[in-house]
């Protein structure tokens, strides 16, 4: 856990070098080591939240390598979408102590519950990279559920976690939402190993739903609901 | 400004050179229906500022003030979004509910994890209401916080012994260090007024029925005091209020021969002035976007589709008394 913590948030902070000029990164690194060593919960809030002040907010750009060591840190890790701001919350949240797994958990808890929509992005984008990944399922959940769709997608799509910690009853919703939403199949990880029989049957049903009342239905959940019977 | 009558510029030349945009920089959308929205945006208002304030009763757990500001700086900016309407907000603990101290204590610990996020253009609305030692407890705690944290401020004025309140609130923000130029004292009238501007302070009048300012006194009071630092809003809330007092008020003062450039002074680019200060809200943010996000949608569906609004009908009288 040490050694990969250390190598994402090295690849974070070296793509957010690319993009943020020399008094935000000193910042960054001020605040960083702050809340690394034990600063009180109120630096690491008001630092979070005050993040795209110092960092802006551009799109981070990566290149295909960048993609492949980001994929090597971390198995199934793609911030192909992450903006310079989003990156930079998460090198905060990165740094937070880990040794006390209640006080981790509870400072997480309270970020993520006076959380705005772009910190929830960046939140919940972050999932995949937390400790004690387990603890943080409902939470996870709790994302899909949102209206709002950008939230919903930071979850959703282009993040491995869904895939390794949802039962089933998570996973068949996020998938059926996902298509209610409108956000694309393809960009959900592990679609085909996750794919079970409960999921194949809600997807008939949510397409005849659909087709009963005269709307269209996505080519991709006739996709996978070939793959989900197959795997009964 | 000194206190002979201001002199205004001939109103010629500048006629029909109407301003398309304003700002609504004092109004509870928490209280409003999805319809004003609508009507707010046909009328031109193309962001509104949210002040954290009480909701009509007083609450009595930290955790439904948190669910409140959680809603300033989530769901509702979502909401007038998806009306073309950019939404800010101000976060604080109000002067009525500050005299809960044992709640008050709960809501200053909160207020680090929401007055540093995107849009929260200032401290507030905090200051005095029945001016017990309470109130002005948390109202200094709270300036220190916009101290330390280089924020803007949004003064509430108490409506009982409304002069010697608005004075003893600046007098507050001077003991603490705060820039007068980066302080907004709301809730005006004739009486203060002429204070708060020498003082270099915003001057903020609120148009509300009944109880506050009607706008044909706001219009005398531009003729008198000029444009310089004043700035008009609604206030509009669950009580009897107007989420159209901003056009309203500048269509009156247009109709009453103020000039294009004054209407839109305080109609729309004072509020802006101040309020950017924050680094929080500029001009781009509502000329660059397109004006409905309908790529955001509530559960799939746009919020918008299949309504129609008739603004006229709530336009046809424009004083506010
Ligand atoms: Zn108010």
């Amino acid at each position: 856990m040490t050694t990969t913590q250390v190598s994402t948030s090295d690849l974070i902070y070296s793509w957010l070098e690319r993009h943020v000029d020399r008094a935000g990164l000193n910042w960054l690194e001020e605040k960083r080591s702050q809340i690394a060593r034990g600063a009180a919960v109120k630096v690491f809030f008001t630092a979070f939240s005050a993040t795209p002040r110092y960092t802006g907010k551009n799109s981070l750009q990566l290149t295909l390598s960048d993609l492949q060591a980001a994929a090597i840190a971390r198995k199934g890790w793609f911030p192909m979408n992450w903006s310079v701001d989003r990156a930079a919350r998460i090198l905060l949240v990165l740094a937070l102590p880990q040794d006390d797994e209640s006080q981790y958990l509870q400072t997480l808890e309270q970020v993520f519950t006076a959380a705005d929509i772009g910190e929830l992005v960046a939140l919940y984008q972050a999932l995949p990279l937390l400790s004690y990944p387990k603890q943080l399922k409902a939470r996870a959940a709790e994302g899909v559920r949102s209206n709002m769709t950008d939230v919903f997608n930071a979850v959703a799509l282009q993040n491995p976690y869904p895939a390794e910690y949802f039962d089933n009853l998570a996973w068949n919703q996020m998938i059926l939402k996902a298509l209610f939403v409108g956000s694309p199949l393809h960009l959900i990880q592990g679609l085909d190993r996750r794919a079970n029989p409960e999921l194949a049957k809600m997807l008939v049903d949510y397409a005849s739903e659909r087709q009963a009342a005269n709307r269209s239905v996505s080519p991709e959940l006739w996709e996978l609901v070939k793959k989900s019977k197959v795997k009964s | 400004m000194n206190n002979s009558e201001f002199r205004l510029p001939s109103a010629e030349g500048e006629a029909q050179r109407y301003s398309e945009f304003y700002i609504d920089p004092h109004i509870h959308m928490t209280a409003r229906t999805t319809y004003d929205y609508i009507i707010m945006r046909e009328s031109g208002i193309v962001a509104t500022i949210e002040p954290a304030f009480w909701l009509g009763q007083p609450r009595t757990h930290v955790g439904t003030f948190q669910d409140y500001f959680n809603s300033l700086v989530g769901w509702e900016r979502f909401r007038a979004s998806q009306f073309g309407i950019q939404h800010y907000c101000t976060i604080g603990i109000n002067p009525k509910e500050a005299n809960n101290e044992a709640l008050a204590e709960a809501v200053m610990e909160l207020l680090p994890l929401y007055v540093c996020k995107e849009g929260v253009v200032a401290i507030g609305e905090i200051g005095y209401d029945d001016q017990t030692p309470a109130e002005d407890k948390y109202f200094r705690r709270q300036l220190e916080l916009a101290k330390e944290l280089d924020m803007l401020v949004l003064i509430h004025t108490p409506h009982r012994n409304k002069k010697a309140g608005t004075s003893r609130s600046m007098d507050a923000c001077v003991e603490h260090g705060l820039d007068p130029a980066r302080v907004i004292i709301d809730h005006n009238n004739e009486e203060t007024v002429r204070e708060v501007l020498d003082r270099g302070f915003w001057a903020a009048f609120t148009i509300y029925p009944q109880t506050k300012m009607g706008n044909a006194r706001m219009v005398e009071i531009v003729k008198q005091h000029g444009c310089d630092r004043i700035i008009v809003d609604s206030s509009a809330d669950w009580g009897m209020s107007d989420p159209l007092a901003v056009p309203k008020t500048a269509q009156l003062m247009r109709e009453r021969g103020i000039p294009e450039t004054y209407v839109r002074a305080v109609c729309y680019e004072n509020a802006l002035a101040a309020y950017s200060q924050s680094g929080q809200i500029q001009e781009t943010d509502w000329l660059a976007s397109d004006a409905i996000d309908q790529r955001q949608m509530f559960n799939g569906n746009s919020v918008l589709r299949g309504q129609e609004p008739t603004v006229r009908s709530s336009r046809e009288c424009i004083l506010i008394e």
